[in-house]
Protein backbone atom coordinates (compact mmCIF):
# COMPACT_ATOMS: atom_id res chain seq x y z
CA UNK A 1 0.00 0.00 0.00
CA UNK A 2 2.97 2.36 0.50
CA UNK A 3 3.20 2.37 -3.28
CA UNK A 4 -0.09 4.24 -3.35
CA UNK A 5 1.37 6.91 -1.06
CA UNK A 6 4.41 7.20 -3.34
CA UNK A 7 2.05 7.63 -6.28
CA UNK A 8 0.15 10.37 -4.44
CA UNK A 9 3.46 12.06 -3.63
CA UNK A 10 4.32 11.92 -7.29
CA UNK A 11 0.93 13.41 -8.17
CA UNK A 12 1.24 16.11 -5.50
CA UNK A 13 4.62 17.35 -6.77
CA UNK A 14 3.89 20.60 -8.65
CA UNK A 15 6.98 20.06 -10.81
CA UNK A 16 5.20 17.10 -12.43
CA UNK A 17 2.21 19.22 -13.45
CA UNK A 18 3.83 21.93 -15.60
CA UNK A 19 5.88 21.93 -18.79
CA UNK A 20 5.42 20.37 -22.22
CA UNK A 21 5.32 16.84 -20.82
CA UNK A 22 3.64 17.73 -17.52
CA UNK A 23 0.41 16.26 -16.25
CA UNK A 24 -1.65 19.27 -17.28
CA UNK A 25 -0.43 19.10 -20.87
CA UNK A 26 -0.96 15.31 -20.99
CA UNK A 27 -4.54 15.65 -19.77
CA UNK A 28 -5.23 18.25 -22.48
CA UNK A 29 -3.72 15.94 -25.11
CA UNK A 30 -5.65 12.96 -23.84
CA UNK A 31 -8.96 14.84 -23.93
CA UNK A 32 -8.15 16.41 -27.32
CA UNK A 33 -7.45 12.99 -28.85
CA UNK A 34 -10.63 11.59 -27.32
CA UNK A 35 -12.75 14.52 -28.52
CA UNK A 36 -11.35 14.47 -32.05
CA UNK A 37 -11.78 10.70 -32.36
CA UNK A 38 -15.37 10.72 -31.11
CA UNK A 39 -16.25 13.61 -33.46
CA UNK A 40 -14.75 11.88 -36.51
CA UNK A 41 -16.37 8.57 -35.61
CA UNK A 42 -19.75 10.22 -34.96
CA UNK A 43 -19.60 12.07 -38.28
CA UNK A 44 -19.09 8.71 -40.01
CA UNK A 45 -21.30 6.42 -37.96
CA UNK A 46 -24.36 8.46 -36.96
CA UNK A 47 -25.63 9.34 -40.48
CA UNK A 48 -25.06 5.74 -41.60
CA UNK A 49 -26.82 4.36 -38.51
CA UNK A 50 -29.77 6.73 -38.98
CA UNK A 51 -30.14 5.71 -42.64
CA UNK A 52 -29.99 2.01 -41.71
CA UNK A 53 -32.51 2.50 -38.89
CA UNK A 54 -34.86 4.54 -41.08
CA UNK A 55 -34.80 2.39 -44.20
CA UNK A 56 -34.34 -0.90 -42.29
CA UNK A 57 -31.95 -1.87 -45.05
CA UNK A 58 -28.47 -3.23 -44.59
CA UNK A 59 -29.00 -4.05 -40.93
CA UNK A 60 -27.53 -7.53 -41.28
CA UNK A 61 -24.42 -6.17 -42.98
CA UNK A 62 -23.93 -3.51 -40.31
CA UNK A 63 -24.36 -5.99 -37.46
CA UNK A 64 -21.92 -8.44 -39.04
CA UNK A 65 -19.43 -5.64 -39.70
CA UNK A 66 -19.56 -4.21 -36.17
CA UNK A 67 -19.24 -7.58 -34.45
CA UNK A 68 -16.33 -8.37 -36.77
CA UNK A 69 -14.60 -5.10 -35.84
CA UNK A 70 -15.19 -5.75 -32.15
CA UNK A 71 -13.25 -9.02 -32.37
CA UNK A 72 -10.08 -7.26 -33.62
CA UNK A 73 -7.61 -6.62 -30.77
CA UNK A 74 -6.99 -2.86 -30.68
CA UNK A 75 -3.30 -3.20 -29.83
CA UNK A 76 -2.82 -5.34 -32.94
CA UNK A 77 -4.56 -2.80 -35.14
CA UNK A 78 -2.59 0.03 -33.53
CA UNK A 79 0.83 -1.56 -34.02
CA UNK A 80 0.15 -2.59 -37.59
CA UNK A 81 -1.08 0.92 -38.48
CA UNK A 82 1.88 2.51 -36.72
CA UNK A 83 4.26 0.25 -38.61
CA UNK A 84 2.79 1.47 -41.90
CA UNK A 85 2.05 5.10 -41.06
CA UNK A 86 4.99 5.81 -38.79
CA UNK A 87 5.24 7.06 -35.22
CA UNK A 88 2.74 9.80 -34.46
CA UNK A 89 -0.93 10.45 -33.94
CA UNK A 90 -2.31 9.21 -37.28
CA UNK A 91 -2.18 5.51 -36.40
CA UNK A 92 -3.79 5.81 -32.92
CA UNK A 93 -6.49 8.16 -34.23
CA UNK A 94 -7.47 5.71 -36.98
CA UNK A 95 -7.42 2.73 -34.59
CA UNK A 96 -9.53 4.61 -32.05
CA UNK A 97 -12.04 5.76 -34.69
CA UNK A 98 -12.49 2.14 -35.77
CA UNK A 99 -13.04 1.24 -32.11
CA UNK A 100 -15.61 4.01 -31.60
CA UNK A 101 -17.72 3.29 -34.67
CA UNK A 102 -19.55 0.09 -33.53
CA UNK A 103 -21.21 1.53 -30.38
CA UNK A 104 -22.15 4.76 -32.21
CA UNK A 105 -23.59 2.85 -35.15
CA UNK A 106 -25.50 0.48 -32.88
CA UNK A 107 -26.93 3.36 -30.84
CA UNK A 108 -28.08 5.18 -33.98
CA UNK A 109 -29.84 2.32 -35.73
CA UNK A 110 -31.25 0.76 -32.57
CA UNK A 111 -32.56 4.17 -31.49
CA UNK A 112 -34.27 4.91 -34.80
CA UNK A 113 -35.66 1.38 -35.01
CA UNK A 114 -37.15 1.68 -31.52
CA UNK A 115 -39.40 4.59 -32.60
CA UNK A 116 -42.93 3.18 -32.63
CA UNK A 117 -44.46 2.47 -36.06
CA UNK A 118 -47.56 4.39 -34.91
CA UNK A 119 -45.54 7.59 -34.46
CA UNK A 120 -43.99 7.10 -37.91
CA UNK A 121 -47.38 6.41 -39.53
CA UNK A 122 -48.97 9.40 -37.81
CA UNK A 123 -46.15 11.69 -39.00
CA UNK A 124 -46.60 10.49 -42.56
CA UNK A 125 -50.36 10.87 -42.12
CA UNK A 126 -50.11 14.55 -41.29
CA UNK A 127 -48.07 15.06 -44.44
CA UNK A 128 -44.47 15.14 -43.24
CA UNK A 129 -41.79 14.54 -45.86
CA UNK A 130 -39.28 11.74 -45.21
CA UNK A 131 -36.66 14.31 -44.18
CA UNK A 132 -39.07 15.96 -41.71
CA UNK A 133 -39.99 12.54 -40.36
CA UNK A 134 -36.32 11.69 -39.75
CA UNK A 135 -35.20 15.07 -38.41
CA UNK A 136 -38.26 16.04 -36.34
CA UNK A 137 -39.70 12.74 -35.14
CA UNK A 138 -37.28 9.83 -35.38
CA UNK A 139 -34.05 11.54 -34.27
CA UNK A 140 -35.60 13.35 -31.26
CA UNK A 141 -37.32 10.16 -30.10
CA UNK A 142 -34.15 8.11 -30.64
CA UNK A 143 -31.93 10.60 -28.83
CA UNK A 144 -31.62 8.76 -25.47
CA UNK A 145 -30.38 5.62 -27.24
CA UNK A 146 -28.08 7.62 -29.55
CA UNK A 147 -26.58 9.42 -26.54
CA UNK A 148 -26.13 6.02 -24.88
CA UNK A 149 -24.04 4.92 -27.87
CA UNK A 150 -22.05 8.15 -27.65
CA UNK A 151 -21.41 7.48 -23.97
CA UNK A 152 -20.00 3.99 -24.43
CA UNK A 153 -17.95 5.10 -27.45
CA UNK A 154 -16.40 7.99 -25.49
CA UNK A 155 -15.58 5.74 -22.55
CA UNK A 156 -13.90 3.16 -24.74
CA UNK A 157 -11.89 5.83 -26.53
CA UNK A 158 -10.74 7.64 -23.37
CA UNK A 159 -9.65 4.28 -21.93
CA UNK A 160 -7.90 3.03 -25.04
CA UNK A 161 -6.26 6.40 -25.80
CA UNK A 162 -3.83 5.31 -23.08
CA UNK A 163 -2.42 2.80 -25.56
CA UNK A 164 -1.81 5.63 -28.05
CA UNK A 165 1.27 6.51 -25.98
CA UNK A 166 2.80 3.21 -27.08
CA UNK A 167 3.29 4.59 -30.60
CA UNK A 168 3.01 8.38 -30.11
CA UNK A 169 4.35 10.92 -27.63
CA UNK A 170 0.89 11.94 -26.45
CA UNK A 171 -1.68 11.49 -23.73
CA UNK A 172 -1.65 10.24 -20.16
CA UNK A 173 -0.38 6.84 -21.25
CA UNK A 174 3.10 8.41 -21.50
CA UNK A 175 3.45 8.27 -17.71
CA UNK A 176 2.67 4.55 -17.70
CA UNK A 177 5.23 3.75 -20.38
CA UNK A 178 7.99 6.04 -19.15
CA UNK A 179 7.45 4.81 -15.58
CA UNK A 180 7.64 1.24 -16.82
CA UNK A 181 10.83 1.90 -18.74
CA UNK A 182 12.59 3.65 -15.83
CA UNK A 183 11.16 1.29 -13.23
CA UNK A 184 9.47 4.24 -11.50
CA UNK A 185 6.42 2.56 -10.06
CA UNK A 186 5.17 5.80 -8.48
CA UNK A 187 5.02 7.54 -11.86
CA UNK A 188 3.40 4.52 -13.50
CA UNK A 189 0.81 4.21 -10.74
CA UNK A 190 0.23 7.98 -10.61
CA UNK A 191 -0.44 7.93 -14.37
CA UNK A 192 -2.73 4.94 -13.96
CA UNK A 193 -4.71 6.72 -11.25
CA UNK A 194 -5.02 9.82 -13.46
CA UNK A 195 -6.41 7.84 -16.40
CA UNK A 196 -8.82 5.96 -14.14
CA UNK A 197 -9.99 9.21 -12.52
CA UNK A 198 -10.44 10.87 -15.91
CA UNK A 199 -12.48 7.91 -17.17
CA UNK A 200 -14.66 7.87 -14.06
CA UNK A 201 -15.30 11.64 -14.19
CA UNK A 202 -16.24 11.37 -17.88
CA UNK A 203 -18.48 8.38 -17.13
CA UNK A 204 -20.31 10.32 -14.41
CA UNK A 205 -20.72 13.37 -16.64
CA UNK A 206 -22.00 11.36 -19.58
CA UNK A 207 -24.39 9.40 -17.35
CA UNK A 208 -25.81 12.76 -16.30
CA UNK A 209 -26.11 13.93 -19.92
CA UNK A 210 -27.85 10.70 -20.85
CA UNK A 211 -30.28 11.13 -17.97
CA UNK A 212 -31.07 14.68 -19.15
CA UNK A 213 -31.95 13.38 -22.59
CA UNK A 214 -33.98 10.53 -21.17
CA UNK A 215 -36.25 12.80 -19.11
CA UNK A 216 -37.43 14.34 -22.38
CA UNK A 217 -40.80 12.58 -22.89
CA UNK A 218 -39.61 9.67 -24.96
CA UNK A 219 -42.14 7.08 -23.89
CA UNK A 220 -43.76 7.30 -27.32
CA UNK A 221 -40.58 5.81 -28.66
CA UNK A 222 -40.88 2.67 -26.58
CA UNK A 223 -42.14 -0.33 -28.52
CA UNK B 1 4.30 -15.43 -44.20
CA UNK B 2 7.93 -16.50 -44.13
CA UNK B 3 8.13 -15.29 -40.55
CA UNK B 4 5.39 -17.67 -39.45
CA UNK B 5 7.04 -20.77 -40.91
CA UNK B 6 10.23 -20.01 -38.98
CA UNK B 7 8.50 -19.30 -35.69
CA UNK B 8 5.78 -21.92 -35.46
CA UNK B 9 7.00 -23.18 -32.07
CA UNK B 10 6.88 -19.74 -30.48
CA UNK B 11 3.45 -19.03 -31.97
CA UNK B 12 2.03 -22.32 -30.67
CA UNK B 13 3.45 -21.64 -27.22
CA UNK B 14 2.04 -18.10 -27.13
CA UNK B 15 -1.36 -19.38 -28.25
CA UNK B 16 -1.37 -21.89 -25.38
CA UNK B 17 -0.30 -19.15 -22.95
CA UNK B 18 -3.10 -17.00 -24.31
CA UNK B 19 -5.62 -19.78 -23.62
CA UNK B 20 -4.18 -20.30 -20.14
CA UNK B 21 -4.73 -16.60 -19.41
CA UNK B 22 -8.21 -16.39 -21.00
CA UNK B 23 -10.06 -19.42 -19.68
CA UNK B 24 -9.70 -18.97 -15.88
CA UNK B 25 -11.06 -15.39 -15.82
CA UNK B 26 -13.99 -16.37 -18.06
CA UNK B 27 -14.99 -19.19 -15.70
CA UNK B 28 -14.27 -17.18 -12.53
CA UNK B 29 -16.28 -14.19 -13.69
CA UNK B 30 -19.22 -16.44 -14.55
CA UNK B 31 -19.21 -17.94 -11.04
CA UNK B 32 -18.78 -14.59 -9.28
CA UNK B 33 -21.33 -12.83 -11.47
CA UNK B 34 -23.93 -15.53 -10.78
CA UNK B 35 -23.38 -15.11 -7.03
CA UNK B 36 -23.34 -11.29 -7.08
CA UNK B 37 -26.16 -11.08 -9.63
CA UNK B 38 -28.33 -13.40 -7.55
CA UNK B 39 -27.62 -11.32 -4.46
CA UNK B 40 -28.55 -8.15 -6.36
CA UNK B 41 -31.74 -9.84 -7.53
CA UNK B 42 -32.74 -11.13 -4.07
CA UNK B 43 -31.75 -8.11 -1.96
CA UNK B 44 -33.53 -5.12 -3.46
CA UNK B 45 -31.48 -2.70 -1.34
CA UNK B 46 -28.17 -4.16 -2.52
CA UNK B 47 -29.14 -4.03 -6.19
CA UNK B 48 -28.47 -0.33 -6.87
CA UNK B 49 -25.07 -0.08 -5.14
CA UNK B 50 -23.88 -3.45 -6.53
CA UNK B 51 -24.78 -2.59 -10.10
CA UNK B 52 -23.30 0.92 -9.83
CA UNK B 53 -20.06 -0.41 -8.33
CA UNK B 54 -19.58 -3.06 -11.01
CA UNK B 55 -20.44 -0.49 -13.69
CA UNK B 56 -17.72 1.80 -12.35
CA UNK B 57 -15.18 -1.04 -12.29
CA UNK B 58 -15.83 -1.52 -15.98
CA UNK B 59 -15.07 2.17 -16.60
CA UNK B 60 -11.50 1.76 -15.26
CA UNK B 61 -9.24 1.38 -18.32
CA UNK B 62 -7.48 -1.96 -18.68
CA UNK B 63 -3.86 -0.82 -18.66
CA UNK B 64 -4.16 1.28 -15.47
CA UNK B 65 -6.08 -1.58 -13.86
CA UNK B 66 -3.20 -3.96 -14.64
CA UNK B 67 -0.83 -1.54 -12.92
CA UNK B 68 -3.02 -1.08 -9.83
CA UNK B 69 -3.66 -4.77 -9.20
CA UNK B 70 -0.14 -5.65 -7.97
CA UNK B 71 -0.42 -2.86 -5.39
CA UNK B 72 -3.78 -4.06 -4.08
CA UNK B 73 -3.32 -7.83 -4.34
CA UNK B 74 0.44 -8.10 -3.92
CA UNK B 75 0.96 -10.05 -7.15
CA UNK B 76 4.07 -9.40 -9.27
CA UNK B 77 3.36 -6.93 -12.11
CA UNK B 78 4.41 -9.30 -14.89
CA UNK B 79 2.51 -12.35 -13.72
CA UNK B 80 -0.38 -14.51 -14.85
CA UNK B 81 -2.15 -13.77 -11.56
CA UNK B 82 -2.23 -10.01 -12.24
CA UNK B 83 -3.75 -10.62 -15.66
CA UNK B 84 -6.28 -13.16 -14.42
CA UNK B 85 -7.45 -10.87 -11.59
CA UNK B 86 -7.81 -7.89 -13.95
CA UNK B 87 -9.78 -9.87 -16.52
CA UNK B 88 -11.98 -11.42 -13.83
CA UNK B 89 -12.85 -7.92 -12.59
CA UNK B 90 -13.83 -6.91 -16.13
CA UNK B 91 -15.80 -10.07 -16.72
CA UNK B 92 -17.73 -9.62 -13.48
CA UNK B 93 -18.40 -5.96 -14.32
CA UNK B 94 -19.79 -6.98 -17.71
CA UNK B 95 -21.82 -9.95 -16.46
CA UNK B 96 -23.37 -8.87 -13.15
CA UNK B 97 -26.06 -6.72 -14.72
CA UNK B 98 -27.16 -9.39 -17.16
CA UNK B 99 -27.08 -11.98 -14.35
CA UNK B 100 -29.33 -9.80 -12.17
CA UNK B 101 -31.65 -9.21 -15.13
CA UNK B 102 -31.61 -12.92 -15.98
CA UNK B 103 -32.77 -13.89 -12.49
CA UNK B 104 -35.27 -11.02 -12.57
CA UNK B 105 -36.76 -12.35 -15.79
CA UNK B 106 -37.76 -15.65 -14.12
CA UNK B 107 -41.54 -15.53 -13.77
CA UNK B 108 -42.83 -14.93 -10.22
CA UNK B 109 -45.40 -17.68 -10.65
CA UNK B 110 -42.67 -20.22 -11.46
CA UNK B 111 -40.94 -19.17 -8.28
CA UNK B 112 -44.11 -19.62 -6.23
CA UNK B 113 -44.92 -22.94 -7.86
CA UNK B 114 -41.46 -24.23 -6.93
CA UNK B 115 -42.06 -23.16 -3.33
CA UNK B 116 -45.52 -24.74 -3.36
CA UNK B 117 -44.30 -28.15 -4.51
CA UNK B 118 -41.78 -28.10 -1.67
CA UNK B 119 -38.44 -27.04 -3.16
CA UNK B 120 -35.99 -25.70 -0.61
CA UNK B 121 -34.42 -22.34 -1.46
CA UNK B 122 -31.20 -24.19 -2.41
CA UNK B 123 -32.96 -26.67 -4.70
CA UNK B 124 -35.09 -23.94 -6.20
CA UNK B 125 -31.97 -21.98 -7.14
CA UNK B 126 -30.16 -24.92 -8.74
CA UNK B 127 -33.10 -26.67 -10.37
CA UNK B 128 -35.44 -23.82 -11.29
CA UNK B 129 -33.94 -20.34 -11.25
CA UNK B 130 -30.45 -21.04 -12.60
CA UNK B 131 -31.64 -23.17 -15.55
CA UNK B 132 -34.28 -20.57 -16.48
CA UNK B 133 -31.73 -17.73 -16.26
CA UNK B 134 -29.28 -19.86 -18.30
CA UNK B 135 -29.90 -18.54 -21.82
CA UNK B 136 -29.48 -14.87 -20.79
CA UNK B 137 -26.36 -15.76 -18.77
CA UNK B 138 -24.96 -17.59 -21.78
CA UNK B 139 -25.51 -14.55 -24.01
CA UNK B 140 -23.61 -12.40 -21.49
CA UNK B 141 -20.86 -15.00 -21.15
CA UNK B 142 -20.27 -14.96 -24.89
CA UNK B 143 -19.65 -11.20 -24.78
CA UNK B 144 -17.25 -11.67 -21.85
CA UNK B 145 -15.42 -14.46 -23.70
CA UNK B 146 -14.70 -12.45 -26.84
CA UNK B 147 -13.72 -9.32 -24.90
CA UNK B 148 -11.46 -11.29 -22.51
CA UNK B 149 -9.55 -12.96 -25.35
CA UNK B 150 -8.98 -9.56 -26.95
CA UNK B 151 -8.00 -7.84 -23.68
CA UNK B 152 -5.33 -10.43 -22.84
CA UNK B 153 -3.22 -8.91 -25.63
CA UNK B 154 -2.98 -5.55 -23.79
CA UNK B 155 -0.78 -7.21 -21.15
CA UNK B 156 2.00 -7.46 -23.73
CA UNK B 157 2.87 -3.76 -23.34
CA UNK B 158 3.82 -4.34 -19.71
CA UNK B 159 5.51 -7.65 -20.47
CA UNK B 160 2.86 -10.30 -19.78
CA UNK B 161 3.32 -12.90 -22.51
CA UNK B 162 0.41 -13.78 -24.79
CA UNK B 163 -0.46 -13.51 -28.48
CA UNK B 164 -0.18 -9.77 -27.79
CA UNK B 165 3.59 -10.30 -27.54
CA UNK B 166 3.51 -10.78 -31.32
CA UNK B 167 2.15 -7.21 -31.60
CA UNK B 168 4.82 -5.55 -29.44
CA UNK B 169 7.65 -7.72 -30.77
CA UNK B 170 6.49 -7.32 -34.38
CA UNK B 171 6.19 -3.55 -33.88
CA UNK B 172 9.66 -3.19 -32.38
CA UNK B 173 11.29 -5.36 -35.03
CA UNK B 174 9.14 -4.01 -37.89
CA UNK B 175 7.77 -7.40 -38.90
CA UNK B 176 4.28 -6.91 -40.27
CA UNK B 177 3.47 -10.59 -40.72
CA UNK B 178 4.25 -11.22 -37.04
CA UNK B 179 1.58 -8.69 -35.97
CA UNK B 180 -0.87 -10.06 -38.56
CA UNK B 181 -0.35 -13.59 -37.26
CA UNK B 182 -1.16 -12.33 -33.77
CA UNK B 183 -4.33 -10.53 -34.91
CA UNK B 184 -5.62 -13.53 -36.85
CA UNK B 185 -4.86 -15.98 -34.03
CA UNK B 186 -6.46 -13.73 -31.38
CA UNK B 187 -9.65 -13.52 -33.44
CA UNK B 188 -9.51 -17.28 -34.00
CA UNK B 189 -9.08 -18.05 -30.28
CA UNK B 190 -12.01 -15.71 -29.59
CA UNK B 191 -14.25 -17.56 -32.04
CA UNK B 192 -13.08 -20.93 -30.74
CA UNK B 193 -13.92 -20.12 -27.11
CA UNK B 194 -17.18 -18.48 -28.19
CA UNK B 195 -18.11 -21.69 -30.01
CA UNK B 196 -17.17 -23.65 -26.87
CA UNK B 197 -19.62 -21.48 -24.89
CA UNK B 198 -22.40 -22.15 -27.40
CA UNK B 199 -21.73 -25.90 -27.35
CA UNK B 200 -21.64 -26.15 -23.58
CA UNK B 201 -24.87 -24.15 -23.55
CA UNK B 202 -26.51 -26.73 -25.82
CA UNK B 203 -25.11 -29.55 -23.72
CA UNK B 204 -26.23 -28.11 -20.38
CA UNK B 205 -29.50 -26.63 -21.63
CA UNK B 206 -30.75 -29.10 -24.24
CA UNK B 207 -34.20 -27.48 -24.20
CA UNK B 208 -32.91 -24.28 -25.80
CA UNK B 209 -32.44 -24.02 -29.53
CA UNK B 210 -29.84 -21.73 -31.05
CA UNK B 211 -32.66 -19.36 -32.02
CA UNK B 212 -33.83 -18.98 -28.42
CA UNK B 213 -30.34 -18.07 -27.25
CA UNK B 214 -29.98 -15.53 -30.00
CA UNK B 215 -33.32 -14.04 -29.01
CA UNK B 216 -32.16 -13.68 -25.42
CA UNK B 217 -28.99 -11.93 -26.49
CA UNK B 218 -30.91 -8.98 -27.92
Amino acid sequence: MTLFFDAFDWLADPAHWSGPSGIQQRIVEHLAITGAVVLIAAALALPLGIVVGHTRRGRGTVVALTSGVRAIPTLGMLTILALNLGIGLTAPVIALVVLAIPPLLAGAYAGIESVSPEAVDASRGIGMTEWELVSRVEIPLALPVIVGGLRSATLQVVATATLAAYVADAGLGRFLFSGLKQREYSEMLGGALLVAALALVLEAMLALVQRLFTTVPSQAGRP
Amino acid sequence: MNWLSQNVDQVVELTLTHLRLSIPPILLSLLLAIAIGYLAHRQRLARGPLLTLTGLLYAVPSLPLLIMIPVVFGTPLRSDATMIIALTIYGVALLVRSAADAFGSVDRSVHETANAVGFSAWARFWRVELPLAGPVLLAGLRVVTVSTVSLVTVGAVIGIQSLGTLFTDGFQRGIQSEILTGVVLTILVGYLLDAACVWSGRLLMPWTRAGAVRGAAR
